[in-house]
């Protein structure tokens, strides 16, 4: 009865494994370092994505200054700053998320994090659309569907704005990605499916969402600072 | 391999000081500094962006491997902006070449 003898010693290696182990790594701390250098690949090439966006905003920005300087200064830079507040407090939560499941803190502490996660990042997406486009949709500052800006270098700032709701709209449609996948985590948190061993899923989703924040780290001062506001006086 | 542990306090510090930069970026871009705006505001960028991959991201804590792949992907980044302006920045260096008829004439009118 070989056959009979390996199932059930399967099964007891199984029983004595850590949950969440997968086989074909030596030990929990070998997955932990595959998962995450598995999810830096994937970053690698959002890198790439988002780098083509800078680059050609770089360049038109060049091409043309004046225009993209006055299309900056119409940005609402109140609430960019706010927003860059908010998403950095959603970073804090995530680290802290991991940081619970790490020293073993009962499941609700992690879920507890994590719903602050998705409350802020929820709360990025908010201040985005409701009153920063819908400001823009107002003031007639939509290319395409509601243009009235007929200021200076108006060809220019239209380029600008193309710019801008392309760069915002990538990064507020990562963002609606990342609660999607923020709200499974909480169902698994809550099924008791993380524990000290076993935390990978909470560890390559903060690695995302902190990619997340490092895009608008950049998007922030180039989108909304470097247009010369020092030239607008008070704001 | 055990993983290493950040404690909560450096999360808190770190959490701080992007706080601080992001008001200090803000801030700067109000001052009249000419062209020196634009560098302080991506200086302040990559800083912060150094403190959240570091800490929040564990890449200080990350094996040589991890921290070789981030590396990798910063420097093709750097690659692909590098010679995409080596292109746009410098057409205007040279003078416009001439058609290749007025070049040919300049050739064969030279003794």
């Amino acid at each position: 009865m070989p056959n009979r003898e390996g199932t059930v010693s399967e099964m007891a290696a199984h029983s004595a494994h850590p949950p969440g182990f997968a086989h074909q790594f030596e030990d929990m701390g070998q997955q932990r370092e595959a998962g995450s250098l598995g999810m830096w690949l994937f970053l690698v090439t959002e890198i790439m994505f988002f780098g083509g966006m800078f680059a050609s905003y770089i360049i038109y920005r060049a091409l043309h200054l004046p225009a993209f300087e006055t299309g900056s200064r119409l940005l609402n830079v109140r609430l960019g700053a706010a927003n860059t507040g908010v998403l950095i407090a959603s970073s804090l939560t995530m680290a802290l998320a991991i940081h619970a499941a790490q020293v073993g803190k009962r499941k609700g502490t992690i879920i507890f994090y994590l719903l602050l996660t998705m409350i802020l990042g929820a709360a990025f997406l908010g201040l985005k659309f409701t009153f920063e486009w819908h400001q823009d949709w107002i003031e007639g500052l939509v290319p395409g569907l509601n243009w009235a800006y007929s200021g200076p270098h108006a060809p220019g700032v239209e380029l600008f704005f193309c710019f801008y709701f392309f760069m915002t709209g990538l990064h507020a449609l990562h963002m609606i990605v990342g609660i999607g996948i923020l709200t499974v985590l909480i169902a698994m948190a809550g099924r008791g499916r993380f524990n000290d061993q076993y935390y990978a899923p909470l560890e390559i989703t903060g690695l995302y969402w902190h990619f997340v924040d490092i895009v608008w780290i950049f998007l922030f001062p180039l989108l909304y600072l470097i247009g010369g506001r020092y030239a607008m006086g008070g704001h | 391999m055990s993983e290493h542990i950040v404690p909560v306090r450096i999360y808190i510090a770190v959490f701080l000081a992007l706080l601080i930069l992001t008001g200090l970026t803000t801030w700067v871009a109000f001052i009249d500094l000419g062209s020196m705006n634009t560098v302080a505001a991506l200086a302040i960028a990559v800083t912060k962006m150094l403190l959240v991959i570091l800490f929040f991201m564990h890449v200080k804590y990350s094996p040589g491997l991890t921290r070789l792949v981030v590396l990798a992907g910063f420097f093709w980044l750097a690659i692909l902006v590098a010679l995409t302006l080596a292109d746009e920045l410098t057409r205007g260096w040279t003078p416009k070449p001439e058609s290749w008829s007025v070049l040919l004439l300049t050739v064969r009118g030279l003794p």
